[in-house]
C-alpha cells in the first residue's frame, strides 16, 4: 500500500458497514478516490462491490460508516442527494424507464421546463441530440421507447444521463458487461477522457480481465470484507486473480496459490 | 430489425433513412400507409379506436332503423358518457403507476350520499333554502371527500406497501357500507336547484350559442397548439411536420369539434321546456313550434375541462411524467432521484377528486342519492380505459384513449338498450367485448413491436 495522497481525496467512503438480515453483506470497508483517478473495485458475485457502491449513489443507506466529499462529511440517504454532491451512477441494469424516449430518460427527475412551469420536450429533445452526437453520433431514435433499442444504444443513453449534469464522481458498475468488443473500446476511451477531465471514477466488475488496464488502484473485496487495494503498477492480473479468489492481501499471494490458479 | 435483437452495436452501421429506425419523421417519401401515419406522426391505436366507434355506431344505426344516429340519441349518449370517462381519465394514471382501484364506485356513492345529505338536509338550515353556498359547500365538500379516501387508501398502498387491489377491494366494501349507514338505505331527494345544473337535465345546458363559441374556441386552441409546437420545433432545428400533415390534422380536428357542435345543436328542447322558455324570454310562441337547441349538457362540459385539464397533467407536467416512468420502471424512477412513493398517493388523490366531481354529476343527474350509487361504475371505468389502450401491467395508457374507451362501452350499452336487448344479454356482450378489445390490442403491440 502506498502512502495517502498529499491532499483531500476527492471521495473517501470510511468503515461502511451494511447487513441484510443477519448477512454482513459489506463490512468495514473504506476506499477513496482522488480527482483524476479510476478505483476498480472488483471482487466474485456477492462480493458486495455493489453493496457498497450503491451507499454512495444514494441507493441503499448505509448502516454505518461515514463518506466525504472534498474533505467534508456528507449525508446521502437517497439518489437526490447524491445528485446533489455531483454523484452519478451507470447502473448495472442501466436504470432506465423502458416506456420512455432517449429524451425523457436523460433528464429523468431534472426534467427542464418551459417558463410556465409544463415540460420542454423540445428543449431536452434538443440537448439529447447534442449530447448524443458526442457520444454516439449514429445514434437517430430520439422518438421511440428505450426498450426498442439496442443493449449499446441503451448503454449510450445511461452513459449520457450521467454525463450531462457534470458529475465529478462517476459509478460505473459493469459497464462493458453488455457490450461488445468496439463499444467496450468506446466505453474505454470515454472513461480516459473523464479521467482528463478531473472526475473521480468508480470502476466497479466481477472480471479483472475488464478493468485492468483502465484502473490506477484496484480494490479486491471479498465477502463483504475488503482484501486489499493496491496500484496497478505494483501487481499483474494474476495476483489481482488470486486475491480476488481467496480473499488474500496482494502481498500474501505465494507462487503455489498463483500455481493453482492455472 | 437486426439492430434491435443485436447488442454490438453502440454505433449501428445501418442507414438512418432505414424504416425500421422508428418514428424518425425524416424526409423520405410516403410509400405506404404505414409511412402516411408515421411522417405526419398519427397515432395509429387512437386511429384505429376512432374506426371501432365508427363500426359500433353505424352498426347500431343500421340494427335499429336509423335510430342510433340521430341528434337526440347522441346528445343522451355523450351525457350518459360523462360519470364514466370522467374517472376513467384519473383511472389511467392509477393503471399506468402499475396500480389499480376497485374501489370508486363505492367511494361515488359515499361522497354522493354526504354530497347529497348536506344539500338537502343540512346546509338549509344554515344558508337558507335556495342560496348559492349550498351548492358551492357542497362541491367543495364532495372534492376534499373525493381527495381524503384517495389519500388515505394511496397512504396505504404507497407507505405501508399493501398492494393496492387488496386496499381497493377493503374500500369497495367499506364506502359501499359507509354510504348506507350514513342515511340508513333512504333515497336522498331532491337535489339544491342550482346543483341540479350539473347533472344536465333540462336546464343543465348551456343553449346554442354558447356551444358554438365554446367550438370555436376549440378550433382555435387546435390550430395555436399545431402552430406552437411548428414554430418550437423549428427554433432547436428540428424537422418540422410536413405542412400538409399539419393542414390535414387542423383541417380534420376543426371539422370533428364543429361537427360535434352542429349535431348538438340539432338537439332542440322538447315542446314544453322551450314553451317555458319563451314565456321567460318573452318570446310570441310561433305557429310551427320553436325549435331551440339546447346545446352542450354541463356534464359534458365538466368532462371536457377535466380530459383537457388531465391530459395536461399526463403529458406536460413533471408529475404526469413521473407517473409514466414509475409504470415503466419503478426501481429506474427511484434511481433518478423521483419520490415514487409521493407520486403514487397523489395519483390516487387525483382519483378521488375525480371520484367527488363524478358523483356531483352523478347525483344531480339522478336528483336523488341512494346507497346503490355507483354499484358496478368500477368495473366500467377500468373497462374503459383499457379499452382504450391502458396496459394493466403499467407504463402506457392516454388520456383521449380512455376518453374513447368510455364511449366505446357506454355506445355499445346505450345502442343495446336502442335493440331492446335484455339485461343479461347485454352484460354478455360488454363482457366478450372487453375481452376481445383488450386481445386485438395485445396483438397490435406485438405486432408493432416486432
Amino acid at each position: 500500500m502506498t502512502a495517502p495522497a498529499t491532499q483531500e481525496p476527492l471521495v473517501e467512503m470510511n468503515n461502511i458497514k451494511v447487513a441484510f438480515g443477519g448477512v454482513h453483506a459489506v463490512d468495514d470497508v473504506s476506499v477513496s478516490v482522488d480527482a483524476g483517478e479510476v478505483l476498480a473495485i472488483v471482487g466474485g458475485n456477492g462480493a458486495g462491490k455493489t453493496t457498497l457502491i450503491r451507499t454512495l449513489s444514494g441507493a441503499h443507506p448505509a448502516d454505518s460508516g461515514e463518506i466525504k466529499i472534498d474533505g467534508k462529511h456528507v449525508t446521502i440517504n437517497n439518489p437526490r442527494d447524491a445528485k446533489e454532491f455531483g454523484v452519478e451512477t451507470i447502473y448495472q441494469t442501466l436504470a432506465l424507464a423502458e416506456n420512455q424516449d432517449a429524451a425523457s430518460n436523460m433528464f429523468l427527475g431534472r426534467e427542464l421546463r418551459s417558463r410556465w412551469g409544463t415540460l420542454d420536450d423540445t428543449a431536452m429533445e434538443d440537448a439529447t441530440r447534442k449530447m448524443m452526437a458526442r457520444l454516439n453520433p449514429k445514434f437517430q431514435n430520439f422518438r421511440v421507447p428505450v426498450q426498442s433499442l439496442s443493449g449499446g444504444q441503451r448503454q449510450s443513453i445511461a452513459i449520457a444521463k450521467a454525463l450531462y449534469f457534470n458529475a465529478r464522481i462517476i459509478i460505473m458498475d459493469e459497464p462493458t458487461a453488455a457490450l461488445g468488443p468496439m463499444e467496450t473500446a468506446q466505453v474505454a476511451e470515454l472513461i480516459i477522457q473523464l479521467k482528463s477531465e478531473g472526475i473521480g471514477i468508480f470502476l466497479i466488475s466481477h472480471d479483472i480481465h475488464d478493468v485492468f488496464d483502465l484502473a490506477d488502484r484496484i480494490a479486491v473485496m471479498h465477502t463483504g470484507n475488503l482484501a486489499g487495494i493496491v496500484n496497478k503498477a505494483d501487481v499483474t492480473k494474476d495476483e489481482v486473480l488470486a486475491m480476488i479468489i481467496m480473499g488474500k492481501q496482494a502481498s500474501d499471494v505465494t507462487e503455489s496459490d498463483l500455481e493453482e490458479l492455472h | 430489425m437486426t439492430d434491435t435483437k443485436n447488442p454490438q452495436d453502440l454505433a449501428p452501421d445501418t442507414p438512418p433513412q432505414d424504416p425500421g429506425e422508428g418514428s424518425e419523421s425524416s424526409g423520405s417519401g410516403v410509400h405506404s400507409i404505414g409511412d402516411f401515419f408515421r411522417v405526419a406522426e398519427i397515432d395509429t391505436r387512437l386511429l384505429g379506436m376512432i374506426a371501432a366507434l365508427a363500426v359500433i355506431w353505424i352498426g347500431f344505426n343500421i340494427l335499429s332503423g336509423g335510430t342510433f344516429l340521430t341528434s337526440r340519441n347522441l346528445w343522451n349518449l355523450s351525457v350518459q358518457t360523462s360519470v364514466v370517462a370522467i374517472m376513467a381519465t384519473g383511472m389511467v394514471l392509477v393503471i399506468v403507476t402499475r396500480n389499480i382501484d376497485l374501489s370508486v364506485g363505492s367511494a361515488l356513492a359515499a361522497v354522493g350520499m354526504a354530497m347529497a345529505i348536506l344539500q338537502a338536509e343540512i346546509l338549509p338550515d344554515i344558508f337558507g333554502i335556495g342560496s348559492p353556498w349550498i351548492w358551492i359547500t357542497t362541491i367543495i365538500a364532495g372534492l376534499i371527500l373525493g381527495a381524503a379516501i384517495g389519500l388515505l387508501q394511496g397512504a396505504v398502498v404507497a407507505y405501508v406497501g399493501v398492494p393496492s387491489f387488496i386496499v381497493t377491494l377493503g374500500g369497495l366494501l367499506v364506502w359501499r357500507g359507509v354510504a348506507w349507514w350514513m342515511a340508513s338505505g333512504r333515497t336522498i331527494a331532491p337535489m339544491d336547484r342550482t346543483f341540479q345544473i350539473f347533472g344536465g337535465g333540462a336546464r343543465g345546458t348551456i343553449g346554442g350559442t354558447w356551444t358554438w363559441i365554446i367550438g370555436i374556441a376549440g378550433c382555435i386552441g387546435v390550430v395555436l397548439l399545431l402552430w406552437n409546437r411548428r414554430r418550437a420545433r423549428i427554433r432547436v432545428g428540428f424537422e418540422p411536420r410536413p405542412m400538409w400533415a399539419e393542414i390535414m390534422i387542423g383541417a380534420v380536428a376543426i371539422i370533428a369539434i364543429l361537427g360535434a357542435v352542429a349535431v348538438i345543436n340539432s338537439y332542440p328542447m322538447p315542446e314544453l321546456l322551450a314553451r317555458r322558455y319563451a314565456e321567460e324570454n318573452n318570446i310570441a310562441w310561433p305557429e310551427g313550434g320553436l325549435t331551440i337547441p339546447l346545446g352542450l349538457a354541463t356534464p359534458v362540459l365538466v368532462t371536457i375541462v377535466v380530459a383537457l385539464l388531465m391530459n395536461f397533467v399526463a403529458t406536460r407536467t413533471r408529475y404526469g411524467r413521473y407517473v409514466y416512468a414509475i409504470g415503466g420502471n419503478p426501481e429506474a424512477a427511484n434511481l433518478a432521484g423521483i419520490k415514487t412513493r409521493w407520486t403514487i398517493v397523489k395519483t390516487f388523490m387525483i382519483m378521488g377528486l375525480l371520484v367527488g366531481i363524478a358523483a356531483g354529476v352523478q347525483i344531480a343527474r339522478l336528483n336523488a342519492a341512494t346507497s346503490g350509487l355507483g354499484t358496478l361504475t368500477e368495473l366500467y371505468v377500468i373497462a374503459a380505459a383499457v379499452i382504450g389502450g391502458t396496459s394493466l401491467s403499467g407504463g402506457v395508457g392516454t388520456i383521449p384513449g380512455a376518453i374513447l374507451g368510455a364511449l366505446v362501452m357506454q355506445s355499445l350499452v346505450s345502442g343495446m338498450v336502442l335493440l331492446g336487448l335484455d339485461a343479461p344479454l347485454q352484460d354478455i356482450i360488454v363482457g366478450i367485448v372487453l375481452v376481445v378489445a383488450v386481445a386485438l390490442d395485445s396483438w397490435y403491440r406485438r405486432r408493432v413491436s416486432q
